[in-house]
């Protein structure tokens, strides 16, 4: 059976011998048009004017276009309609796309679009949460509040208490493909699109808005992505609408690709963000109640910032049990990118904010913090068996003021405008949609079950059991205690140790997104065409399916053909996000297969004289009670009889539904689980470090593709380290992005990763009924980079008496601050 | 221009109009070899990774920052060519596959090109093989176990193109490939504006990230008089064209810091292009070939037509952007006098491999019966061109070598450096950390542990 083995990425052959085709690399028509955008040069003000008679003088351009020049919709927005595709008269961010050039060259038009004369009146931007507060600057009417039980009460009666506050870093995603795409005018009106997207349908929807036609004149296809992680979900629109309007106003096909630091400078990151806590906690670290405040700054236009910092309140509570707790998050406006989806999507911000307390609190009663970790996770979940056998197959800047990375504080005076009201059709299809609210009843966990701060009964935790295994594995214990030993004796370099969980709430939080749909067809040559929703940004989706379709059929891999996504075959498509690729998409696969070969089991079984359930689809072969023939001659024979043999499959996921605004119900199918345990060096001179081994425990459920999913698990990690340790995007008190190339901005290099690294899978079922009762692994390995960042905070307690309250990234700057404040006792 | 080279196997012979067309839009715009990619266009990312096979081998270089001109007379390998010709892939090829080794492909074929440039010359620090090279899917492991499993396979090397057709230098041609510097002397005394093409690891940057046109332009890798390392009796003399990867093994065995903080300047690929010549000629403040060379008192030759000058390497550094070179003169070599090594080299960065400096930090003190007889200590990114710590200097000579000595010079620093505050680090940071460099220096004179590098589990 396919499923369940370690098979290569289905493209590595191609990748390797860079026969891959991503957007760039395919062949154009001969009079193929290259687009760049002319980005504004302040942050905040309005276009005084604009004089583009150099820009449409210079070579090889052919047209240029302002927002006056588009035809309908200029809106890429995924959310609120607040993002045109070209800037109206106002611009709200330092990048913002305010003409568009088309020439005959990606090197003319580059050269073109610097050419503009552009004259701003020039506004104070906002930038730090400071301003943005004071300018009551945000999204959304005020912060959104959850609570469970009486966080200001239990913190008054709590035996301990302390306060403090965690700043954390943006990410810029850094897939090595840049943005891209590529529109071809079709005779009849229409486009077809190929974009480097993880949401085609949204592309799909807002090129017809933008060219002013239904979505049926829209075909989008997308083979594969060169990374997304987050940044392929909203931030390919521009490209796609410019493309697609240039290619029917001039009749011929359009190519736009951001060059690096056009792609930095112009898309939005991860969420930065301040959180400020509140603790109370008794002599052996439990704590009795927390108040969170979440502060985030998510940039001039709302894109996706609302579900994002919904799911930094939704894993405020990562693996811990908190009777009471109240959590604030504060949305902010800014003139700065619009910050956007990356791997998480604001839960490892919020995860954050809750292991900085277990730090602190361990921290200020001198425990192992591993220790006040566990005395806070939830309970184990009864009759989970940890070796659960096989699967059930049928089933501010820095040293300044103003937040981490913030520019330093200007004298703001104008919130960002609001750039227009206008209602357009809803997107529905985008998480930044309106939820149209829970359709059934919000399911209210059973009575007495132990609930998350939003009343989700907590079931299936197994970090107990996870924990004490990679306690065992990564002999924390004895290393924990030869780091203490060993800084005892230096006085220059020190160690530090630090285990982490995570516990990572699977579904799309706007509920009506986990849908899924896919078509297969058997030939009659029993060869199978693969199709489905979700889109191949090198996390193997488009592998793991296929083993679901291979097992389905009982073929070997040979015979499923995986091909591109294609609005044209699956329509009203998610974004592959939230880790629900092989989730969603898998058991839509599924339900297309198995609704084809029940077809041919019905027919094959009257042919052969034989009952249904003596019709099996196995080693190639199909089995009808005593005689074996071939797949093949299975779909030869069923063709012969007039045995439909296409089919579509659709899955929604059962159980979910919730109220975002009260913060309530049942957000999530399920959790994933992790651990993993981080030691690190400093050097106390300048602040420099390494990561000398990781562990890594993940729960990937009953795997669908171990090696993948090991793959997902290493890549999170480092990518989760990065975040935390090297990553850090600066803003000047212009609101220019002073990191807008690799040559500024540091992802970790192959040199950065854990000298020793070992990763294993946690090898459970889900209790849920998931494909083949895997689990979601796309995002939580991300979160076990939060060990790095307390293993160096561990390493800086040991250089004083003081918290090292160590913010992110912690760069060797500040980490060096830290070594002094601690020293310094504070 | 007509040049030559081989590609894949094949020879190609062209007519170069625009100089400043780089080898990566050649090959992807004109011969539709779209397999090596454009992830950054500037060196940073290695996705354009190709191996470029001269007389000294094959090394791995940047295809988005090398100028066609710059092929001449090499053999080039892209990611096509690299399976056999029957489609028998190349081990690094398959074991990429069989170590899940990719995941979204992109930084793939760059990084087999690494991998294979590295499997040809049998280098196997795999760490440093792959510094250049970037991948934000997998964390790097499978692809190191991918590496690892292919080293045992035999080493294949690319053929060199062979002789080319020799053709007359002509000084007066706007676009040169000089074959001497005597000719090079010629051409820029006949274009005192034009721009020297070292390795274009800097100048680069200029066409794809300022789209500047550079104007006449001698491109100098075919000077090979420009590319010797000699040893005399008073010094080590290093031409201009030598590239870091050459100077490397050329200073290891006198001045070892040196040549361990040159592993980490750039990446690989940036190494095999990149000159000491234009590391200096450029004047960058925060360049680390400088900071190391005046800590060793490095003398550099100068040369405009027929006339030379040798002055101390500090003194060409006048002041940001403005060096000591008149139009037409250009850096012949750079010399080390020899000297018993004391060289300590601090870089710091926010990432290890392949980041440029925050600051950059060289020691050379010399100690007589446990005083200080003499100090170069130089540093990068302190000011606005690569500078010594006068202050700091003059304070430590005739003290006794210690913890006092450096407390002492405390109050020194802030006479020698008013850094600035940038993306990289805070003025504050810069110089709290490069006093502390000093005492890291001490340390290390006196045993103590003071690398995280040299610490493991």
């Amino acid at each position: 059976m396919s499923v369940s083995s370690p098979l290569p990425h289905d493209s590595a052959k191609l990748h390797v011998t860079g026969a891959a085709r991503y957007i760039d690399d395919i062949p154009l028509p001969a009079n193929a048009l290259h687009l760049a955008f002319g980005l504004s040069t302040v942050a905040a003000g309005k276009l005084v004017s604009l004089d583009l008679d150099a820009v449409r003088a210079s070579e090889g351009v052919v047209a240029v276009l302002t927002a006056e020049d588009l035809p309908f919709a200029n809106d890429v927005s995924p959310s609120a309609h607040d993002e045109p595709l070209l800037a109206t008269g106002e611009v709200h961010y330092l990048g913002q796309p305010v003409f568009v050039v088309a020439a005959t060259s990606h090197l003319a038009a580059r050269r073109a679009a610097r050419k503009a004369a552009m004259v701003f009146a020039e506004e104070t931007p906002v930038l730090s949460i400071e301003d943005a507060l004071d300018f009551d600057s945000r999204f959304e009417e005020g912060p959104r509040v959850y609570e469970k039980g009486d966080a200001r009460a239990a913190l008054e009666a709590a035996p301990l208490t302390l306060a403090g506050r965690i700043e954390m870093g943006g990410q810029e995603h850094f897939y090595l493909e840049g943005q891209a795409a590529l529109v071809l005018p079709m005779e009849d009106g229409g486009v077809q699109v190929m974009s480097s997207t993880q949401h085609p349908t949204e592309i799909q929807h807002k090129v017809a808005e933008a060219i002013g036609q239904p979505m049926h004149a829209v075909r989008v296809e997308t083979r594969r992505m060169g990374g997304g992680f987050g940044g392929k979900e909203s931030q390919g629109n521009a490209l796609a609408c410019a493309c697609a309007v240039v290619a029917l106003k001039t009749g011929r096909p359009c190519k736009m690709r951001y060059d690096r630091d056009d792609d930095m400078v112009v898309t939005g990151k991860r969420h930065d963000f301040r959180i400020d806590y509140e603790v109370g906690y008794d002599e052996t670290g439990r704590v009795r109640a927390v108040d969170f405040r979440q502060y985030t700054r998510c940039g001039w236009s709302m894109d996706l910032s609302l579900p994002v910092a919904d799911r930094a309140m939704l894993h405020a509570d990562n693996a811990y049990l908190l009777e009471h707790c109240r959590i604030e998050s504060h949305r902010l406006k800014t003139n700065m990118q619009s910050a956007t989806a990356f791997r998480g999507f604001g839960g490892p911000q919020g995860m954050l904010g809750i292991e900085r307390v277990m730090d602190h609190v361990a921290h200020a009663l001198g425990l192992d913090p591993l220790e006040v970790r566990r005395v806070n996770y939830y309970a184990e979940a009864s009759g989970v068996d940890a070796d659960a056998g096989a699967a059930d197959m049928d089933a501010p800047a820095a040293g300044g003021v103003g937040g981490l990375s913030a520019p330093p504080a200007a004298d703001a005076a104008f919130p960002p405008e609001d750039i227009s009201e206008q209602w357009m059709d809803e997107d529905a299809a985008s998480r930044g949609a309106t939820d149209v609210g829970a359709t059934g009843a919000v399911p209210e966990a059973p009575l007495g079950a132990q609930t998350t701060p939003y009343g989700q009964a907590v079931e299936d935790f197994i970090l107990h059991g996870l924990t004490e295994r990679l306690v065992e594995t990564s002999d924390y214990a004895a290393r924990r205690a030869a780091v203490a030993e060993w800084n005892a004796e230096q006085p220059i370099l020190k160690k530090g140790i630090a285990l982490t969980p995570v516990k990572f709430g699977i579904s799309f939080t706007l509920t009506h997104l986990n849908q899924a749909g896919a078509l297969v067809h058997v030939y009659q040559d029993g060869s199978i065409h693969l199709n489905h929703g979700g889109t191949e940004m090198g996390q193997g989706l488009n592998q793991k399916v296929a083993q679901v379709a291979a097992s389905r059929f009982g073929v070997g891999m040979e015979a499923v053909r995986i091909t591109a996504t294609d609005t044209g075959k699956v329509p009203n498509t998610s974004a592959t996000a939230a880790s629900s690729g092989s989730d969603l998409n898998g058991m839509a696969v599924k339900a297309a297969c198995d609704t084809i070969r029940a077809r041919m089991a019905d027919c094959l079984a009257g042919l052969y004289q034989a009952s249904r359930s003596e019709v099996v689809f196995e080693g190639g072969d199909v089995r009808i009670g005593g005689e074996v023939i071939s797949f093949a001659e299975a779909a030869k024979l069923s063709y012969e009889n007039r045995v439909s043999l296409s089919a579509t499959g659709y899955y929604k996921t059962p159980k979910v539904a919730w109220d975002r605004i009260r913060g309530h119900g049942r957000p999530f199918f399920y959790f994933a689980y992790g651990a993993a345990v981080s030691e690190v060096v400093i050097d106390t001179l300048t602040g420099e470090y390494r990561i000398l081994r990781a562990d890594l425990l993940h729960d990937a459920g009953s795997s669908l593709n171990p090696a993948l999913d090991i793959g997902q698990v290493e890549g999170g990690f480092v990518q989760g380290a990065g975040w935390l340790t090297t990553e850090e995007l600066v803003w000047d008190g212009k609101g220019r992005l002073r990191t807008h190339a690799p040559s500024t901005y540091k992802i970790p290099a192959c040199g950065d990763r854990p000298e020793v690294f070992n990763v294993a899978l946690w090898d459970g079922r889900n209790p849920e009924e998931t494909i083949y009762r895997s689990k979601a692994v796309g995002e939580p390995p991300f979160m076990l980079g939060m060990s790095v960042l307390m293993a160096l905070s561990d390493a800086v307690a040991a250089c004083g008496p003081g918290y090292p309250a160590l913010d992110a990234p912690a760069t060797p700057e500040r980490v060096l601050k830290a070594v002094m404040q601690v020293r310094d006792g504070v | 221009m007509e040049i030559s080279f081989l590609l894949n196997g094949e020879r190609v012979e062209m007519d170069v109009t625009d100089p400043t067309v780089t080898a990566l839009d050649w090959l992807r715009e004109i011969r539709g070899l779209t397999g090596t990619k454009e992830g950054c266009n500037e060196g940073d990312c290695g996705a354009c990774t190709l191996m470029v096979t001269d007389e000294h081998g094959p090394k791995a270089v940047n295809a988005c920052i090398l100028f066609l001109p710059q092929l001449h007379g090499k053999s080039v390998t892209t990611v096509e060519g690299l399976a056999a010709p029957d489609g028998t892939l190349h081990p690094v090829q398959q074991a990429m596959i069989d170590k899940h080794g990719s995941q979204c492909g992109f930084c793939t074929p760059g990084i087999v090109m690494s991998l294979a440039a590295a499997h040809a010359t049998g280098e196997t620090d795999v760490d440093k093989v792959l510094a250049g090279n970037l991948c934000r899917c997998t964390g790097y492991a499978p692809i190191v176990r991918a590496a690892e499993a292919a080293m045992a396979a035999p080493a294949v090397v690319p053929a060199l193109p062979g002789a080319l057709p020799a053709a007359a230098f002509d000084p007066a041609t706007d676009v040169a490939l000089p074959e001497t510097s005597d000719d090079l002397a010629a051409w820029y005394a006949a274009h005192p504006e034009g721009v020297l093409v070292g390795g274009a690891t800097d100048l680069g940057l200029h066409v794809t990230k300022a789209l500047r046109r550079l104007g006449p332009v001698a491109f100098l890798h075919r000077c090979a008089d420009l590319q010797g390392i000699e040893e005399t009796d008073a010094a080590l003399v290093i031409g201009a064209g030598v590239t870091i990867s050459q100077l490397i093994p050329a200073v290891s065995g006198r001045y070892p810091d040196f040549a361990a903080m040159l592993t980490r300047y750039g990446s690989v690929q940036v190494r095999n292009a990149a000159t000491i010549g234009g590391n200096i000629a450029n004047g960058s403040p925060i360049g680390d070939g400088p900071p190391a060379l005046i800590a060793l008192g490095a003398r550099l030759h100068l040369r405009k037509g027929e006339t030379r000058r040798e002055i101390a390497l500090e003194d060409f550094f006048l002041e940001y952007g403005k060096q000591d070179r008149a139009p037409g003169e250009f850096v012949e070599a750079i010399s080390i006098p020899h000297q018993p090594d004391r060289l300590g080299c601090y870089k710091l960065s926010k990432r290890f491999d392949q980041d440029i400096s925050a600051v950059c930090g060289c020691f050379n003190v010399t100690l007589e019966d446990g005083r200080v007889a003499g100090a170069r200590i130089a540093f990068g990114g302190m000011a606005g061109i690569p500078k010594r710590a006068a202050a700091v200097e003059a304070a430590l000579i005739g003290a006794d070598w210690g913890e006092e000595a450096i407390e002492a010079a405390w109050g020194a620093w802030d006479e020698d450096f008013q850094p600035l505050s940038d993306m990289r680090a805070s003025a504050a940071y810069r110089l709290e950390a490069a006093r502390n460099m000093l005492t890291r220096y001490f340390l290390e004179d006196i045993g103590a542990a003071t690398r995280v590098r040299e610490v493991s589990a």
